[in-house]
């Protein structure tokens, strides 16, 4: 399967350290968060890769690396052949024409001084696609694919819902025909019945345009459902790497099954039926993290090995990618 | 069971600048004692002015209890003057909120904070309080309780926090337990750690719970009974099964259609509700969710529904069409 098809992102061996300085005056270097520790992984042109976590274990950081937003500590990024480390600045904001972001709160990154068109018509300035009329009718047809009236093309963010910028946001990743478009919890701060509207707008997108999705975000059911392969982080590490269903049906991952048994599901009966695996502690700090397999901490069934060897992300079926030592035990 | 609390006719509204703001649109309940209440609602449906309403929390001015009655164990809570009302929140009634780091108080230690409320409403002294405080704190599952009693709230995680406030919620043995979207803040591993917890004193102390949250999924597994909420006013309760498997009401249809499922199928669509969520500076003429309604007709413009029977039992719902609409539903 993952021969055939095209590899629009290679991720290698990504990493992305934020320092921890002390002293006001003199400040030193005394440590660093690991945000992103070391990831492995391809995006195949087309598809909507899901990527899950909790809070603080870096797949934010991981979209936000891979857009070279964030400069790697370490590791390549290659979009389309291009090793984006290799560019330098202009380069890099030229390739980013290929690559945009929709972000997480449609309040904060949206500017409450512009009005929708400027919004949507930065991007076309900037990178010198169109200009007046054509401009003007560039904004008209983002609106209408997004579903806004293109009449309000002169209203101010503030005018709107929390839905509704969203879908501006979504317009602006798409007013320059990206192929990579990496959302970043793009519904989490929406109402239930609003995020099913834009995930459909999402996906409707995807079929029209052809787009390629990088799906950040905590809410494992949304994930999954609008996911081809899901990625689940822990600590700045990948743990598991495999299809939609794969992952439902087979975890490998202790963490992956126990983060699986934690989602609620709306249905009275199911929910008395499940075996709930309830993790014990909270998160390590990225700051310190444990010795071995990050896991380690919390895992119902760690063992010595975990406590001194970090597990490596290996294939054990095809394109079925776990980070844990004893995963053979659960195939 | 006997009835623990019951809410007749409560309107809350809010006096500002732009408007009054109708949050609350009579309401009327009753809940029994241990039981275990969801209120579900999208954000502005009234979920939490309607808790704090009855704990006469709502700030005046802006906010006014316009009209209703609260009755908890033979009073109604909103004629007592507020020293009687003290005496009753932390003690009878207590409520937690969603977000345990702005409520909890950042310049005292946790100790002192669950303290304060064991000496105010028990009469402890302070080393009988700080023994309870820590057992307290044991008892909602923090290792080396008694030592991290004079930690401060920034030095425990998000979930101890909500542990922290659990506890506090707890020191007084209250009968009701409001828990105002106790897990929002928090990531699904935690979140279940909570849910569990909570289920687990429950059963222990016997208390009954009001869990406000708008997530369809952790009510499904907790509660025994269910209000689903709209512009301020129930549009349909009923017992947790009715509701998810004879659902009647087009938005609470429309709302578990919003959900994608852990286990729903490849190539599922979600069913999203059109429109946008009510404007509460508007009082609605008619249902206020026929704008949104697919199933909607003439009448449902002109008249609001009221309350009626399902047929199952405790189980009502606020609109014209509902039958047609359930049968085409199941």
């Amino acid at each position: 399967m993952a021969g055939e098809k095209e590899i629009l992102v290679q991720v290698k061996n990504l990493k992305k350290y934020f320092p921890i300085q002390r002293g006001m005056v003199f400040p030193r270097h005394i440590g660093d968060i690991k945000a992103v520790d070391g990831v492995t992984f391809n995006i195949f042109k087309g598809e909507t890769l899901g990527l899950v976590g909790e809070t603080g274990c870096g797949k934010t950081t991981v979209g936000r690396t891979i857009l070279h937003l964030y400069l790697p500590t370490d590791g390549d990024v290659f979009f389309k052949d291009t090793n984006l480390c290799d560019l330098g600045e202009a380069e890099l904001r030229h390739r980013r024409r290929d690559m945009q972001m929709i972000f997480q709160d449609p309040y904060a990154s949206l500017s409450p001084r512009m009005t929708v068109g400027s919004i949507l018509s930065t991007p076309l300035e900037v990178h010198r696609i169109a200009r007046g009329k054509e401009k003007t009718e560039r904004v008209e047809e983002l609106l209408n694919l997004v579903g806004l009236n293109p009449q309000f093309v002169n209203r101010y963010p503030h005018e709107f819902s929390g839905g509704q910028r969203q879908r501006i946001g979504i317009a602006r990743a798409l007013a320059l025909n990206p192929d990579l478009v990496i959302c970043d919890e793009p519904i989490s701060s929406l109402d239930v019945s609003i995020q099913a509207q834009v995930v459909n707008l999402l996906e409707e997108l995807q079929d029209k345009l052809g787009l390629t999705y990088l799906f950040i975000a905590h809410d494992l059911s949304m994930v999954r459902h609008i996911s081809d392969r899901m990625a689940v982080m822990y600590l700045g590490k990948i743990m598991e790497l495999t299809g939609r269903d794969e992952i439902y049906l087979n975890p490998l991952h202790p963490y992956t099954q126990a983060l699986m048994s934690a989602v609620p599901v709306p249905d009275p009966d199911a929910s008395k039926m499940r075996k709930r695996v309830i993790l014990e502690g909270d998160i390590p700090s990225p700051a310190n993290p444990p010795k071995g397999c990050n896991f380690s901490t919390r895992c119902p069934v760690a063992r010595e090995r975990c406590q001194q060897e970090t597990p490596e992300l290996r294939e054990l079926k095809p394109g079925h990618y776990v980070a844990c030592h004893f995963a053979e035990d659960y195939l | 069971m006997s009835v623990l609390l019951e809410i007749r006719d409560l309107k809350t509204r809010f006096y500002t600048e732009d408007g009054v703001v109708h949050a609350v649109n009579g309401i009327s309940y009753t809940m029994n004692e241990e039981e275990t209440l969801g209120v579900v609602g999208e954000s502005g449906c009234g979920k939490s002015v309607h808790a704090l309403s009855i704990m006469r929390l709502i700030p005046d001015p802006p906010g006014k209890i316009e009209n209703g009655e609260v009755w908890f164990s033979g009073r109604d809570l909103l004629t007592l003057d507020e020293h009687t009302m003290r005496s009753i929140r932390g003690a009878d009634i207590a409520m937690i909120f969603q977000d345990p780091m702005t409520s909890l108080n950042p310049v005292y230690t946790v100790g002192f904070q669950i303290m304060e409320a064991l000496k105010l409403h028990q009469g402890m002294d302070d080393n009988q309080a700080q023994e309870r405080a820590g057992e307290l704190l044991a008892m909602v599952g923090i290792p080396e309780a008694q030592q991290r009693l004079d930690d401060y709230p920034h030095q425990f995680s998000g979930g101890m926090r909500q542990r922290a406030m659990i506890a506090m919620g707890l020191s007084c043995n209250p009968r009701l337990l409001i828990a105002d979207e106790p897990t929002t803040a928090l990531d699904v591993t935690i979140q279940a750690q909570i849910v569990e917890l909570v289920r687990r004193l429950q059963e222990k102390f016997g208390m009954a719970v009001m869990w406000i949250t708008h997530d369809l999924g952790v009510v499904a597994e907790l509660a025994d009974t269910i209000n689903v909420m709209y512009a301020g006013m129930i549009i349909e309760r009923g017992k947790v099964r009715d509701i998810y498997k004879r659902t009647a009401h087009p938005y609470t249809i429309g709302l578990l259609g919003s959900l994608p499922r852990l286990d729903e199928e490849p190539g599922t669509k979600l069913m999203a509700i059109p429109g946008l969520p009510p404007d509460l500076l508007k009082k609605p003429v008619g249902c206020p969710f026929a704008p949104r309604c697919i199933y909607r007709v003439q009448q449902c413009l002109e008249e609001l529904p009221v309350l009626e029977n399902t047929g199952d039992k405790d189980h009502i719902v606020a609109c014209w069409q509902w039958e047609e609409i359930a049968e085409r539903n199941r």
